[in-house]
């Protein structure tokens, strides 16, 4: 299967994507097999957590982004560690000073366990980020209004939880991520608790842009093979999406209807 | 729960009840088959919440000087040891030897002794070796918030306050002498801390104290009143076990290994995102069996006293007993270093134990981290 399958291309703020599948860098056994999937996902958008890269002369050899060809991906830093606006706008100057892309996955989130993010600093993060010129994707709950106020605000996507990061418990928010999805006029990346190409596939079929996974594949027995399920899942979803699934209904509908014998 | 002295915390009421009883129901004996089946649900929740990857730290002690007598510790004032302070640009010497061994993430450690490890001290310390490491915690006596407030102010991110024994009466037993006598002082040291600006708190038993099931809830019931109180800060904890030290102390309640297997496995399953931090207190091969059930972060290539990495400080060697300080005579000064706090028992380095890792499907994760998290004073 391919990626030219899909009749449109993935654009964020006016970059054209062919692959809708961003990847997570964190949790992987180790950099050469994140490498890999990377690879065999096809994506072209990676996500790499500032507190774990070396920058400047502390660069180590093993360092996270010597595996990652930025002629190749595009490298998002995101913000993971921040706990308000502060701190977020703080990393994402660090990444800007070290020569990194001007595109930040905005996460603010103050409670370490559930990793939900915080409504009131990501608004205020995005805001100022926009106008410091950064393209920001926020790391956003299922919250409908949040996503139009930073669509208001300039934000270059929305991501919005399917739920808590690292659960792969699915999409547990659909009835709000459909709502933001119809809302939207900016691209809409599911962002996290997808743990199955299928939560991708169903993500994809309701018409978000995108899907960003992470857990689902760093810790999967093989991070390669499940690269490569979720990149068919991705494509799967889209076509489908673009071609519009089948409708649902209560009643058995027949594959050879009778009607045309019966009223000859 | 029936024990008395999880009656006597302070946040006893405060704990999650039903987590609690469940922790305590994983804890009852259990047949080989039974603890298989516990590791395997522990191991699934480690690799979901933490993935493949492990944390790795040093410790830096920066004195061995201390004025309490605890009848465990090899630094009690009541032992006859050679102690050490380090200055300041001492502990940079060592800081600088364990950033070229990989390190980004350091752990200070100090015996309590106001005249020779104050607060200014510790900033000092802590001021000199920020360049280095994005991460630094401490592992001191325990301090009044606006004591923690300064240190986060000089860069520390992490607090470390063993509470030994959650057992009171135990407690005023083994800690004869001294400020840290006071229990309930230590227990609270971290909320402090938090309140202070800490963002990661670690708290712990040390095993071999008290019976190790009545610590064990102590302790579960205390991370779960924490995670409620302290709701933004990461919060680990560590499961030491009493080593020869000297003194000659002898655990009256030793914690076999099947047992603390069985301990850890039952805490991951209550308690999935907190974080379990292993020292090399413990040998290689048992270190190694522990990892994938629960471990999240693991000190290595340690030394546990004063200018153990590379001999700083060494002129300033001297026998410390009850709070004199005698000076050595040339004999005694061949080949002499501090007093170590214990034995360790992996005595590997940092890149062996990467090496280790690497082999068993993990990434060593030396940085995990950003200084510019870290709320100290210039910004």
């Amino acid at each position: 299967m391919d990626c030219i399958a899909t009749k449109s291309d993935f654009v964020i703020a006016g970059k054209h994507f062919q692959s809708r599948l961003l990847i997570g860098t964190g949790k992987f056994g180790s950099h050469l097999q994140m490498a890999q999937a990377l690879e065999a996902s096809g994506s072209q958008i990676v996500t790499v957590a500032l507190r774990r890269v070396e920058i400047g002369s502390h660069k180590k050899e093993e360092d996270i982004l010597s595996f990652i060809d930025s002629e190749k991906y595009l490298i998002v830093i995101n913000t993971s560690g921040a706990m308000d606006a502060e701190e977020a706008i703080r990393i994402a100057k660090i990444a800007e000073k070290a020569g990194l892309p001007k595109w930040i996955k905005l996460e603010i989130h103050p409670d370490p366990r559930y990793l939900l993010p915080d409504p009131i600093e990501t608004l205020k993060a995005t805001e100022r980020l926009v106008k410091d010129g950064f393209v920001v994707l926020p790391y956003i709950n299922a919250d409908p209004v949040l996503a139009k106020r930073l669509e208001e605000v300039g934000s270059a996507a929305v991501m919005p939880l399917g739920s808590p990061i690292g659960s792969m418990r699915g999409l547990e928010t659909r009835s709000q991520l459909e709502i933001i999805i119809e809302q939207a006029s900016v691209p809409v990346i599911i962002d996290a608790g997808i743990g199955k190409p299928s939560h991708a596939a169903l993500a994809m079929e309701m018409g978000a842009d995108g899907v960003l996974i992470n857990t689902a594949i760093a810790i999967a027995e093989d991070p390669l093979q499940m690269a490569l399920a979720f990149k068919n899942a991705v494509v799967a979803g889209r076509i489908a999406y673009e071609y519009g699934s089948g409708q649902v209904s209560k009643f058995a509908m027949a594959t050879s209807p009778i009607e045309s014998f019966l009223w000859k | 729960m029936t024990f008395p002295s999880l009656r006597k915390l302070p946040f006893y009421s405060q704990a999650n009840d039903r987590l609690l009883s469940k922790f305590w129901k994983l804890l009852l004996p259990k047949t080989d088959d039974e603890l298989q089946e516990l590791a395997l649900e522990a191991k699934r929740i480690t690799q979901l919440y933490f993935g493949k990857t492990l944390r790795l730290y040093a410790p830096l002690y920066l004195s061995n000087e201390c004025i309490n007598s605890c009848s465990y510790c090899g630094f009690s004032r009541d032992n006859s040891i050679l102690r050490l302070t380090l200055t300041p640009t001492e502990v940079l010497q060592e800081a600088t030897y364990l950033w070229n061994e990989g390190f980004r993430s350091v752990l200070l450690v100090a015996g309590e002794h106001p005249k020779f490890v104050s607060l200014s001290y510790l900033e000092e310390c802590v001021t000199k070796i920020r360049p280095l490491f994005p991460s630094i915690a401490i592992e001191v006596a325990p301090l009044e918030t606006a004591e923690y407030q300064r240190m986060v102010e000089a860069g520390v991110e992490g607090v470390v306050v063993y509470q030994e024994t959650y057992n009171p009466e135990l407690y005023s037993l083994y800690h004869r002498f001294g400020p840290k006598k006071n229990f309930f002082w230590r227990l609270e040291s971290v909320e402090r801390a938090y309140a202070a600006g800490a963002r990661r708190l670690g708290i712990g038993a040390l095993f071999g104290l008290a019976p190790w099931k009545e610590e064990a809830l102590c302790l579960a019931a205390h991370c779960s009143y924490l995670l409620k109180k302290c709701w933004r800060a990461y919060l680990t904890i560590s499961l030491p076990r009493l080593r020869p030290a000297v003194g000659g102390f002898t655990p009256p309640y030793p914690l076999g290994d099947r047992d603390l297997f069985h301990f850890m496995c039952a805490f991951r399953v209550c308690f999935p995102q907190v974080g379990i931090v292993l020292s090399t207190r413990e040998e290689p091969a048992f270190r190694e069996r522990l990892i994938p059930f629960g471990i999240t972060s693991m000190s290595a290539g340690s030394r546990t006293e004063p200018g153990g990495y590379t001999l700083a400080g060494i002129h300033a060697l001297h026998r410390g007993f009850k709070g004199k300080a005698m000076a050595l005579c040339e004999e005694e000064k061949k080949g002499a270093k501090a007093t170590e706090q214990f034995e360790i028992s992996d005595r590997r380095d940092a890149k062996e134990i990467a090496t280790v890792l690497k082999k068993m499907g993990y990434e060593p994760v030396w940085k995990d981290w950003e200084s510019c998290l870290n709320k100290f004073k210039s910004q």
